[in-house]
This record gives C-alpha cells, sequence and structure tokens, in this order.
C-alpha cells in the first residue's frame, strides 16, 4: 500500500469538508474493496475519510411501506434485520450472500454502490427496487446511479448517505458464485413493484449492472418461471473470462432470473 | 506515525505506526501477537480473523487507525486461565488442525458462528458460513465436526446455567 | 499397544500451541536489527535485461542496500539445480538451463527474480522497489509445451534446442504395439492433466542472519527438509560451509510438496544479510505464491490400452508431454519419469507397457512436486482409460477391474516396482458396500425425477511411497540417499527426547513419533518430546514428502530404540543382577521376567549417567543414533468412489457422497490418518472440479491470486466416508505404507468418471467446472 493519510469523520458535513480538502482523498466506509485494492497498489488515495463512525449513515428505518438504509449499514445489519424481512425479504437474502461473514461485519451498502463492481450484489438489488440513492446533496435514481464499469453518477467528492425504497409486492435474488471469488458470476433481482416489474441483472454484463427488457416483458404479461421460457438472453453485451463466457452466462441468467422468481414466490 | 489506542484481550495497548499500516500488521509486530495470520492479499483466506468490537473481522483489509479505540479479541485472548475455549477444545478433540496456520481464524470464525448462531447450527450452515475460511490440510471434515461439536457443548452449558 | 501407543487415537501434543496462537511459524521471528526484503520481479515471460539502475532507489527513505544478480553472482553464489540425473532414451543426459538466484542476462517467467531492497519496512521496501528502473528487451514467450515443441517456438535455453529437456522410455516399445496390433479391443484417450498450485495457507518466508562475529549464518525457512536444504546451499549454491550454517524450520504451515525445494529467497536472504550486516527477512505474499512456488502436474497424454476377448488388460502404451516450466526445479525430472511411468501398472495385471515421457521448458513457473507427485497423473490416466473401456465393452467398471486385478505378491511389474503386499478386492468390496453401489439405480431415478443427472464412478489407486531404498534411487539417477535418521536419548530423569530428520508441518509427527515410543517403553506420552527442523540439534536427515516420514523415519526410530532397549536392558540386569536375557521392559519399567524385582526407566537413565555402578566396560549415558535405509517402497492402495448429481441447468456439480476404502498398512494414529485422509480428498476433489492454473499465450499468468484460483471451501466438500482395508507392509518393521498423498492421487479420477456417467458424455476434462459440465452436457445431446 502507498502512503496515505487518515481522517476520521464525525458527521456527513466534516466528512464532506475533510474530503473536499483533499483533492486526491477518498472516503473510506468499511473498506472491504477499497483496502485490499490499495493493498495491490492499484489505487493510491493520499487521503482517507473514514465514515464508520457518523452515527446518522448508520441504520435502517422503515415508514409504511417506505425503507431508507443508512450508507454506512453493514451487510450482515441488511441480513438480520427482521423488520425489514417481513417487508421486503429478498434484499435481506441478498445482503446475507455478500461475500462472506466477516466481510458482511465490515462492508456497507454505501461502499458496495459507490464502488459499483460489476459483480458486487447490492447494484442488482437497487436496480431491481427501482431505489433512490440519497448523497449529501441529491437524490439519484438506481436507473440514473450506475453508470458502467465501476461508475456511477457520483460527482468528485459526492457522497452517498443512504437508500431509499419502496418495498415491492414481490422480489427475489438468485446468484450463481464464481467458484474463486464468490462474487458473483451471474446474479439476478426481480421485483414486481408499483410501476412495474423490474429485472436487474449483475455479474454478466460487459458494462456493468443491466436491466432486462426481455425478462421483464414475460414476467409483466405472467409472474412466473416458466413465462420465462421462451425469453432469449443475447450474449453478445455478455463477459467472457475465465471462468465462464458469454454464452454460459447468458444461459445463467435465464436461470437465475427463473430461480429468482420461484424465490420471490 | 499516528497513535493507535486499542483495547486487546481486555488490556489498553497503544502503538505508533502509518496510517497505511494493516490491523494485522499492527497486531503481529506491534504488539507482538503473532497468532494472527496472513495468508493471502485479497481478502479471502480468513486466517487473520480476529473480533472487533464483538464481530469477526478480517484484519488484513482494515487499517489500525481505522480500529482504534476499538475492542479486539485475538486467538491469544479466547483461552482463560489455561483452560481451553470450547472451540479450541473441540477442535483438538476432533483433530480440526494440522498444519495450525488458519486455525487461529476458523477458531475465531467458530466462536462468532456460535455467537450468532448458537444452538442452531447443522452441517450445512457451518458449511456455509466457513465461506470466508480456507484451509488446504484438514478438507474440513473434521474442523465441520469440531464446530458442530462445540455448539452442542456451548448450548448444553447454557441451558445448565438456566 | 495400550492407549497411547500404536493404533489409538491420540489427540495431538502439538495442538494446544497453534490453538492458543503460540506457534512460531517463519514469519513470526524477529531478531534484533531485522530488516525487510522485497523481491524484483519480471513482469515478462521471456526477456533480456538491458539495464538495472538502481541509483533512485538506493536514496529512498529506509532503504539500505538494492542488490542484483551481478553482485551475487561476483560472491561466487551458485546456480539452482535439479537433482536428478535423467537420460533420454539415446543415452543424452538431460539438458538443464542455467537458473541463476538473481537473473543476469535473461528472465524467463513471470516473477523470475531479478533484484532485492532490503529496507527499515517492508512498505519502504516495496517503494523503493518501484524506484528501480530495468529495461527490459522483450522476447517472444511460450507457455504452453505444445506450441514450446513446435518447430520456430521461442527458444528457453541454449542447452535444450526445441525446449526439449529429455526424451525418456520405460518398458519395450515393440511388445507393446505387437500386443495392440493383436488385441481384440483397443481403448484410446487422450489425458490432461491440469496445472495446479499447492498453496499451503503459510506462504513460504525465509530470514537470513550473518553473525560476521562468527562469520555464521542462520537460515529460518519454510522447509519440509532443513536438511537438503543446508546440503544443497552449501554444496552447489556455495552459500556457506555446512559447519557455519544452520537451518531451522520451525512450525510451517503445510507444504503438499512446494516446501521441498530450495528456492531463490533463501539464498538471495543469506547473501543479502552478509552484504548489508542486517539479518534479512522476506515474506511472500499469496500473489507472489501463485508466481514463485513450483507448481504441480500439467501433462497431456495419449494412451492407448489393449485387451484381449476375455477383456484382460495385454498392453498398456503411454506418451506424455511433461512441462516443466522455465527451469529444473530440484526434483522436477523425477517426477514425470520414476514418480509416474513406474506406477502405469495400476492395481492390474498388465504384461507389457511402454511410457514415453518428453519434459519440455516453457516460459512458466518450474513445475515440481505436488502432493502425489507423478502417482496422481499415473492414478488419473489409468483409471479414466479402465472406466472408458469398461463403457465401449458393456462392462461393469468393477467387473472389469477385478477381473484385471494383481492377486499373488510379491508381483513384478514391467515398469520396475515390486509390488509386496495388498488385497485390492478388499477395498473394492468394501468402498462398493459403503456406497451402496447397488441401490445406486433407484437413487439415480429419484434424481432424474427432480430434473437432476446422477453419476457414480470408482477409482482404484495405487502409490509408492516410503520414499526409498538409496541404492535403488541412486542407480535411477538421485543425487541423494533416501534414508532417514534419529536419536533417543534418555535423559537422567527418564524423560525421552527423540531427533528426527523427518520434518513435521501439519501431518502430528510431535503425537505419532511419541505414541511410538510411549508404546515401546512404556513410559506416558507427555515425558516424550519429539525435535525436529534445526540442523543444530539433529545431525541429519532427508525431511518429509512422499509419504516418507511413517515408513521410513519412524522405522530409523525403532531402531534407535532397539539399541537404546538392549542397553537398558544390560544396565537393569546388572543394578538387579539378573541376566540380560531375564529383562522385559513393562509399564515404565524393567523387570526381571516372572519375579517382581524392577527398576523404572528413570533409575536405570540416572545409573547410566552417573555412571556409579555400571557394567564393566559399558559407556555411561542412553543416547542412541540410528539410520535406516527401507528395502523397497511402500504400496498403499485403495478404492475411492464418487456420486454426484449434476445440475442440468447450470453444470454444478454437486458431490452427494464420496467413500475411501484404503490399505495404509498399520496404522499408528487412526484420528491422524483421516484428517490424511480428508486434507488429500480435498486437494484431488479440487483439481478434479475447480483448481487451474491458467497463463495467457504471452506467458501472463492470469489465475495470480484466489479471486481467479478456486481453491475449495467448506460448501465445496460433502463429508467423507473412509475405511480402512489393512494389509501389514512387509518392508519395514512397523508394517506401515503411508498415508499423506493417497487422497490426492485416487479422487481425481472417481469425481471424473462418475460426472462424465452423469451427463453422457465421456469427454471431460479437469477442472470440471460447471461451465464446462454445462457445455458437455449440451455437446452430448
Amino acid at each position: 500500500m502507498y502512503a496515505t493519510s487518515y481522517h476520521r469523520a464525525s458527521s456527513v458535513e466534516e466528512a464532506v469538508q475533510l474530503r473536499s480538502a483533499h483533492e486526491e482523498g477518498k472516503y473510506l466506509s468499511g473498506g472491504m474493496t477499497l483496502i485490499s485494492t490499495m493493498k495491490q497498489r492499484l489505487a493510491a488515495p493520499s487521503d482517507l475519510v473514514d465514515l464508520r463512525h457518523i452515527p446518522a449513515l448508520r441504520g435502517i428505518s422503515i415508514e409504511g411501506r417506505r425503507v431508507k438504509i443508512g450508507a454506512a449499514t453493514p451487510h450482515a445489519d441488511v441480513a438480520a434485520s427482521q423488520e425489514l424481512r417481513a417487508l421486503c425479504p429478498a434484499i435481506c437474502d441478498l445482503a446475507s450472500h455478500i461475500g462472506d461473514p466477516h466481510v458482511r461485519q465490515m462492508g456497507t451498502i454505501g461502499g458496495s454502490i459507490a464502488n459499483n463492481d460489476p459483480a458486487a450484489d447490492y447494484p442488482a438489488g437497487l436496480l431491481g427496487l427501482g431505489a433512490t440513492i440519497v448523497t449529501d446533496r441529491r437524490s439519484i435514481s438506481a436507473d440514473d446511479f450506475f453508470v458502467g464499469l465501476f461508475e456511477t453518477a457520483l460527482e468528485e467528492g459526492e457522497m452517498v448517505t443512504a437508500v431509499l425504497f419502496d418495498a415491492p409486492e414481490k422480489a427475489g435474488y438468485a446468484k450463481f458464485n464464481n467458484p474463486a471469488s464468490r462474487f458473483a458470476m451471474t446474479g439476478v433481482f426481480v421485483a414486481k413493484t408499483a410501476s412495474g416489474v423490474r429485472v436487474a441483472v449483475t455479474g454478466a454484463g460487459s458494462d456493468g449492472v443491466f436491466r432486462h427488457p426481455g425478462l421483464e416483458q414475460a414476467l409483466t404479461s405472467s409472474w412466473s418461471a416458466d413465462a420465462l421460457a421462451n425469453v432469449s438472453v443475447d450474449p453478445s453485451s455478455l463477459l467472457s473470462d475465465l471462468h465462464a463466457n458469454a454464452e454460459y452466462r447468458a444461459n445463467l441468467v435465464k436461470v437465475m432470473a427463473k430461480r429468482a422468481v420461484a424465490a420471490a414466490g | 506515525m499516528t497513535k493507535v489506542t486499542l483495547t486487546v484481550n481486555g488490556r489498553t495497548m497503544s502503538g505508533e505506526c502509518e496510517d497505511r499500516t494493516l490491523l494485522v500488521h499492527f497486531i503481529r509486530e506491534k504488539l507482538g501477537l503473532t497468532g494472527t495470520h496472513v495468508g493471502c492479499d485479497t481478502t479471502q483466506c480468513g486466517a487473520c480473523v480476529i473480533h472487533m468490537d464483538g464481530r469477526s473481522v478480517k484484519s488484513c483489509s482494515i487499517l489500525a487507525v481505522q480500529a482504534s479505540g476499538s475492542t479486539i479479541t485475538t486467538i491469544e485472548g479466547l483461552a482463560s486461565q489455561g483452560e481451553l475455549h470450547p472451540v479450541q477444545a473441540a477442535f483438538k478433540e476432533h483433530h480440526g488442525l494440522q498444519c495450525g496456520f488458519c486455525t487461529p481464524g476458523m477458531v475465531m470464525t467458530a466462536v462468532d458462528m456460535i455467537n450468532r448462531h448458537g444452538g442452531s447450527l447443522t452441517e450445512e450452515k457451518v458449511r456455509t458460513e466457513l465461506d470466508g475460511n480456507i484451509c488446504r490440510c484438514t478438507g474440513y471434515h473434521n474442523i465441520v465436526k469440531a464446530i458442530l461439536a462445540a455448539d452442542a457443548e456451548m448450548a448444553s452449558g447454557r441451558q445448565a446455567a438456566e | 499397544m495400550g492407549v497411547e501407543g500404536i493404533g489409538a487415537r491420540v489427540t495431538r501434543k502439538e495442538d494446544k500451541r497453534f490453538l492458543t496462537g503460540k506457534g512460531r511459524y517463519t514469519d513470526d521471528m524477529t531478531v534484533p536489527g531485522m530488516k525487510y526484503a522485497y523481491f524484483i520481479r519480471s513482469p515478462h515471460a521471456h526477456a533480456k535485461i538491458v539495464n538495472i539502475d538502481v541509483s533512485a532507489a538506493k536514496s529512498m527513505p529506509g532503504v539500505i542496500d538494492v542488490l542484483d544478480g551481478k553482485e551475487l553472482q561476483a560472491d561466487g553464489i551458485g546456480n539452482l539445480i535439479c537433482g536428478w540425473m535423467i537420460h533420454s532414451k539415446d543415452g543424452s543426459p538431460m539438458k538443464m538451463g542455467a537458473w541463476r538466484p538473481l537473473a543476469i542476462d535473461t528472465v524467463r517467467y513471470v516473477g523470475d527474480a531479478v533484484a532485492i531492497v532490503v529496507a527499515d519496512t517492508s512498505g519502504e521496501a516495496r517503494d523503493a522497489a518501484e524506484a528501480v528502473v530495468i529495461d527490459y528487451d522483450v522476447l517472444p514467450a511460450v507457455a504452453d509445451v505444445t506450441a514450446a515443441m513446435r518447430a520456430g517456438a521461442p527458444q528457453l535455453h541454449p542447452e535444450a534446442p526445441g525446449n526439449l529437456i529429455f526424451d525418456w522410455q520405460i518398458g519395450d516399445p515393440d511388445a507393446a504395439d505387437r500386443a495392440i496390433a493383436s488385441a481384440a479391443h483397443v481403448t484410446e484417450i487422450d489425458i490432461v492433466n491440469n496445472r495446479l498450485s499447492p498453496n499451503p495457507m503459510e506462504p513460504r518466508a525465509t530470514l537470513g542472519i550473518y553473525d560476521s562475529a562468527e562469520d555464521h549464518y542462520t537460515c529460518y525457512t519454510t522447509s519440509q527438509n532443513p536438511h537438503v536444504a543446508r546440503l544443497v546451499m552449501s554444496a552447489f549454491y556455495n552459500v556457506a560451509p555446512e559447519n557455519k550454517l544452520r537451518v531451522i524450520a520451525p512450525d510451517v504451515g503445510g507444504g503438499f510438496g512446494s516446501k521441498i525445494y530450495i528456492y531463490p529467497e533463501e539464498i538471495v536472504c543469506l547473501w543479502a544479510s552478509k552484504k548489508t550486516n542486517v539479518p534479512v527477512k522476506w515474506t511472500s505474499d499469496r500473489t507472489e505464491a501463485f508466481l514463485t512456488d513450483a507448481h504441480g502436474r500439467d501433462h497431456i497424454s495419449k494412451v492407448r490400452m489393449a485387451f484381449d476377448a476375455d477383456h484382460r488388460i495385454t498392453a498398456l502404451k503411454v506418451d506424455t508431454i511433461a512441462n516443466l516450466g522455465a527451469y529444473m526445479s530440484l526434483f522436477s525430472s523425477a517426477v514425470p519419469t520414476y514418480l509416474y511411468a513406474t506406477l502405469l501398472s495400476g492395481q492390474y495385471a498388465i504384461p507389457t507397457i511402454h511410457a514415453n515421457v518428453r519434459t519440455v521448458y516453457t516460459n512458466t513457473v518450474p513445475v515440481d512436486a505436488y502432493r502425489g507427485a507423478g502417482r496422481p497423473e499415473a492414478t488419473y490416466l489409468l483409471e479414466r482409460t479402465i472406466e472408458t473401456a469398461a463403457r465401449e465393452l458393456g462392462l461393469s467398471p468393477a467387473e472389469l477391474r477385478r477381473k484385471n486385478f494383481i492377486r499373488s505378491f510379491p508381483y513384478q511389474t514391467p515398469v520396475i516396482m515390486n509390488y509386496d503386499a495388498g488385497n485390492y478386492e478388499a477395498s473394492l468390496d468394501a468402498a462398493m458396500q459403503a456406497a451402496d453401489w447397488n441401490g445406486f439405480s433407484a437413487r439415480r431415478a429419484n434424481s432424474e425425477a427432480r430434473g437432476k443427472k446422477r453419476g457414480i464412478g470408482m477409482s482404484c489407486y495405487i502409490e509408492a511411497c516410503g520414499i526409498a531404498p538409496s541404492a535403488a534411487v541412486g542407480s535411477l539417477g538421485a543425487g541423494v540417499g533416501l534414508w532417514e535418521s534419529a536419536e533417543v536419548r534418555v535423559n537422567a530423569v527418564g524423560t525421552i527426547e527423540v531427533l528426527t530428520g523427518s520434518h513435521s508441518h501439519g501431518q502430528g509427527h510431535e503425537t505419532t513419533f511419541a505414541q511410538l515410543v510411549a508404546g515401546r517403553l512404556g513410559v506416558p506420552i507427555e515425558s516424550i518430546n519429539i525435535v525436529h527442523g534445526d540442523t543444530d540439534k539433529v545431525q541429519m536427515g532427508m525431511g518429509t514428502y512422499g509419504s516418507r516420514s511413517g515408513a521410513v523415519g519412524m522405522s530409523a526410530i525403532v531402531k534407535a530404540l532397539d539399541k537404546v532397549e538392549a542397553k537398558a536392558k544390560k544396565i537393569a540386569a546388572h543394578l538387579m543382577e539378573a541376566s540380560e536375557e531375564d529383562i522385559v521392559i513393562e509399564n515404565g519399567e524393567l523387570k526381571v521376567a516372572g519375579t517382581d524385582k524392577a527398576v523404572p526407566w528413570f533409575q536405570v537413565a540416572l545409573a547410566s549417567y552417573t555412571a556409579h555402578n555400571l557394567p564393566s566396560g559399558m559407556e555411561p549415558g542412553l543416547k542412541e543414533t540410528a539410520f535406516y535405509d527401507p528395502s523397497n517402497f511402500t504400496f498403499p492402495a485403495g478404492c475411492y468412489i464418487a456420486e454426484v448429481e449434476v445440475d442440468p441447468e447450470t453444470g454444478e456439480t454437486d458431490i452427494i457422497q464420496f467413500v475411501a476404502a484404503d490399505d495404509f498398512g498399520n496404522i499408528i494414529n487412526p484420528l491422524i490418518v483421516e484428517g490424511q485422509v480428508h486434507g488429500g480428498l480435498a486437494q484431488g476433489i479440487g483439481q478434479a472440479l475447480l483448481e487451474a492454473v491458467h497463463y495467457d499465450e504471452n506467458g501472463q499468468l492470469l489465475t495470480a491470486s484466489f479471486m481467479d484460483y478456486a481453491m475449495p471451501r467448506a460448501d465445496d466438500l460433502p463429508s467423507f466416508k473412509l475405511s480402512h482395508q489393512n494389509t501389514p507392509c512387509p518392508s519395514n518393521p512397523l508394517g506401515i505404507k503411508g498415508c499423506g498423498e493417497a487422497g490426492a492421487i485416487g479422487s481425481p479420477p472417481a469425481l471424473i468418471n462418475a460426472i462424465t456417467d452423469a451427463i453422457g458424455n465421456n469427454r471431460l476434462t479437469m477442472p470440471a467446472t460447471s461451465m464446462k459440465v454445462w457445455q458437455a452436457i449440451h455437446a452430448a445431446h
């Protein structure tokens, strides 16, 4: 790791101020990706602004069907929230399959989506739920937030503070692990929301998380795994790597979509 | 250099380090507690698992400065007055270790697992919960057996206490 | 026998320190003034080194020095060598290219060490390494063996035209051809044995300490054989004479072969410690481990197996190409020859066998022994071939194997080995019963009803362990003898130290070796200490690999115990005024048989050291040394059965059950033996389903971390069903065969036979990843 300077913020305002004072700085949340990347000398922020000690960023609040998850809430807390599970079990299940138990106890939802790893789970969940990402300066719809590989709509120094979504009527997530990294080789989140059916795919797209209109249409006409039988998934925009080529991923998209629907009930 | 203060295994300990120093290196090199190991660079193998503020974490992916002010338990702090913790005893009884390198992380993971799921562990659940720990020697067979035995032992201990 | 003696499930003596964080591994060692090394490595698979500029790096914060290969050469440090001479079939010796500990002119794989930075902290060493400017002239590279053998391929070493190291054969080629020509049936198959990274959880590390006052070196290192390390570093690398070099391998976190070899880092850190006059420590990170630890396997073979009309195997003909990487590692030449082709008879009576083996240089890290070493390659090849034959002939896999089993011993194979004992049918029967083989078709129907494909597969393996009779291996080209030594010291108050040349890095020698002594002398196991891993404490030894520590290492202890007992009996007889022949050892005492006269061990020991009243002419003391050289290899064998369920939608394989029925000869500690099998199975299953090293065509390693190299995790594996059908080994005093490698040897073909059975397509290579299985299912329909 290259040399860096650490700062601990106790409020959102302090964090934003610290970050703006250091052009080459970065926010540090759970650090489960950032520290690893820095260890490999693939990232070299001059300064780190730690968000884990800002109470306002942590926790889950629910009003009616409206869910708000603080950006510094660890995956383990999302997975274990009984209140959230009663409303939207799919997001709890998704959180319970991120990384491993230790990673889930440090890693946070804000850190995960700000990084937007093309194989991360939360981007599929939030895109599938049609969530809103709240930052220190604005609200961004998930459709606009996830731009590309490791790329988001966040501006320089902008900080995710929370995610908001309305609990869907039904939702499910199915993930096929990369056998080595245990990231999603393909993960599909399906949701029947007030504004329609949404299907979001992670781990498979060569440009990161994406929605699949064909799968959405099929589920709109009939919410069942069988309805997906005749949908074709085009491999041409999918990733090929050591573990899975695009054709295999195209197959997994469909199979995981079916299983996500089955899980959603 | 930054001063880092931690409560480790019940004692307050301080040391100076660079901000880039990883918690695992601080524990090993500054505090001399070499039971916590490093087996990979990618937050996967789990040889470095410790408890921070009561939760199992990978100390290879946390800066020492990030942890400052927290309460840490390492493998050295698990046994009390020379008596092995029930998880340690179960690993010995069921031969849940060979070369010993992954063992501290495995044991700390098992303790955390039982803390969270005590009394309700099954073989399948234990195997899933071991997702973040790699062992090259045991094929996990006896680790799984040891964790299930420790869980049963600790559950019966809790029952007896009630 | 007894509660702590041979055969008892004694929990391990060494566990307490490992469970409480008190294990002492090389990276745990800290000495005053110690500094940290960072190795600068080639980012290119093949390049000329044009210039190395260290000037900027030398003035970086914390830097003690930056050293390169020219300085190392100027100080007379020698090349790394391969210690087993193989001759090609034309009589020419193998073509060993020069391997410098730090490259001077040419780098030949990504990770080849070029220079070393020594600094106050590891971070500063790495910072400074980035300031070293190395000018490379990049050359074309080749990573694949087939490509390396083509005309016009990049050439690695001037000594080896066509990148060919040797072209070796065993057996009679003409006899094999004749048998194949006249066969009733010939099964032909291409076999690929995938390349693996051993990945012990403890990465390699070394601490070199030069003491200028004594002109003496100490090397802490992650080694399976510290004495061999000292021997080689003294005799060939010119680091220091043996009496000025102490090698200590403290607790070592797994080896699996990869820690047998002497790597550049030990040599360079010792030399750098003298150059810089500070102790120098280096610890590998995991990516460095992938780049520089010797890999395993990497064979491609063409196989023909001939049968007569009665389905008896009449001949086996094998043509193998083995990738040895960029340089010849310490035992690399032995692995695809004498550890491989000599096992091609398997458990079967095959009258004619011929194997041709070509070994090839490529721009990849050197390949050497990895758990099983040659024997997994032989087993996979044979057991895939015979399974394929059974399918072609319409026979059950058990029936075809049973028909061809060797049934009388000793049995001389056509490929050197003389099997001393075994009962292959017993393991086959036990495995089939444990797996409920006969109930499989009902289980398959049940899976089909759920849309899943179920398959079952077996593998009958044999291995040669207890490595090895020194004269025999010497005649085959080994540069060392493969005996073992032991010393038994009975201290003045009766406690016992056993010094052994074996090295435990997970195998539990501190317990099993103590069990042997406890059983023999009738003393409690707590009073026995096993001392190993330090060349200043143990006189000499050959270390631990090839399942040799029980069969060879413990046999040496037996010999030393024989001598100790003989002397103790003389002393006891003298003390009790009895005849030496009447003394028996029971429950920690030396007794006069048939009387109540007895003296405890401590009293005999004390008498031996006070020497006030010893038999006339007897030397004081009670300490004996023995060297044991085995008379034959040992031949563990067994039958493994895998049952799998494949999800046709994803190609994912679920192991429903895995049965292992092994014959290890006599067993010292079943608890530890079972653990060895579990671990071996996990590595074999890893090879079959998950693990593979991939280089791209330019020699860049694509699987350089656990993010891309799939290690078996707990949820990839089932609990295993084990049993033993032991026939004692007649070739050593304890009847031990060895158990360290069996699991890794026997399991891969069982898995692949099961998966191919499930999916109805025999064309499947390891690792059978979900994608490959899914593709094979689609290809089959």
